[in-house]
């Protein structure tokens, strides 16, 4: 600490990027989760343009319909949580409380359907081990429920936080902060919805 | 890219132009529901394009990655705020960007 200080003695302060260090930590997260998920994509792409003739069509194994309905609930839950910011920014404990809560639950219905999904597909004889369209569908929406589950996990720790009244107009980093983790994750599987269902 | 830019403006202009006397009102709070009403809409769009499957597959891929990267930026603009933050931000964000085109396009080329 005494070393820090004596090093950055006699310096003027640098400007940094006018926002909150938290959030560019968030960002700087969200870039290399960027990376991480383009790296699956890739991957998926080469393997499955490399036997693009044995590759199921759309909906012939995969269940389009229920997975719409799936991403249509993440998108809900994406608008509940833009809603729980907005109602700490301007201090309405009420709102905050009520739209974290729905976010962690509406969440958890995604995360529900997913294992539902999982289940059907198992039972039919489509698993991880079932080819590379398993190993890549798997991979790929496994990892992707993976984040959904932290996020779960984190919302539901903010919907503790904001029920004792932890998140107000002047304390409302973390949930903007988490707020940008689960907006991600949302976009991240517009993305693979596209990708892995209707490609 | 530069397309998507263009079509996104399509729904931002709306979502805004209401608000033009209440400038840095709009800032604060976009219009969430427009937002939540668009990236439905496109989602159902995309699910209908699959499922009547009557534009030949080229197009209908073409048309599905170009609703995806609408979807995307709608979230990433309106949701995580990048059109109200710094722009220092937005670069920011963005700087994974171009090493994910260039990785996507260098697996492409191994089917070319």
């Amino acid at each position: 600490m005494a070393g820090a200080v004596t090093y950055y003695a006699g310096r003027a302060p640098e400007r940094g990027l006018a926002v909150y260090t938290q959030k560019v930590g968030m960002w700087v997260f969200l870039a290399s989760e960027v990376m991480f998920f383009t790296s699956l994509i890739g991957s998926y792409i080469i393997l499955r343009f490399g036997a693009s003739e044995t590759w199921p069509l759309p909906g012939e194994v995969l269940n389009i319909p229920v997975t719409a309905i799936n991403t249509f609930i993440l998108i809900c839950s994406s608008v509940t949580m833009v809603k729980a910011f907005a109602a700490a920014e301007v201090g309405d404990k009420r709102g905050t409380r009520l739209f974290t809560l729905a976010t962690a639950l509406i969440g958890s219905t995604f995360l529900g359907v997913q294992i539902l999904e999982y289940r059907e597909l198992l039972h039919e004889g489509f698993g991880p081990s079932s080819g590379l369209y398993g190993s890549t569908f798997y991979t790929m929406t496994g990892f992707h429920g993976f984040h959904v589950f932290s996020g779960v996990c984190c919302l539901f720790w903010a919907s503790w936080k904001a029920f004792r009244g932890g998140y107000d107009n002047r304390a409302y980093k973390g949930l903007e902060v988490l707020g940008l983790y689960w907006h991600f994750v949302d976009l991240v599987w517009i993305i693979l919805f596209t990708v892995v269902y209707l490609i | 890219m530069e397309s998507t830019e263009t079509a996104h403006e399509h729904p931002g202009g709306q979502a805004m132009a209401g608000d033009e006397a209440g400038h840095e009102e709009s800032h604060a709070h976009p219009r969430y529901m427009l937002v939540w009403l668009w990236l439905a809409l496109l989602t159902v769009a995309e699910v209908a394009i699959v499922w009547f499957a009557f534009l030949p597959r080229v197009w209908i891929v073409v048309m599905l990655l170009f609703m995806a990267v609408w979807k995307a930026l709608l979230v990433a603009l309106y949701f995580m705020h990048l059109r109200f933050e710094p722009r220092r931000v937005a670069l920011l964000a963005a700087s994974p960007l171009p090493l994910a085109v260039l990785l996507i396009l260098a697996v492409m080329m191994e089917y070319r």
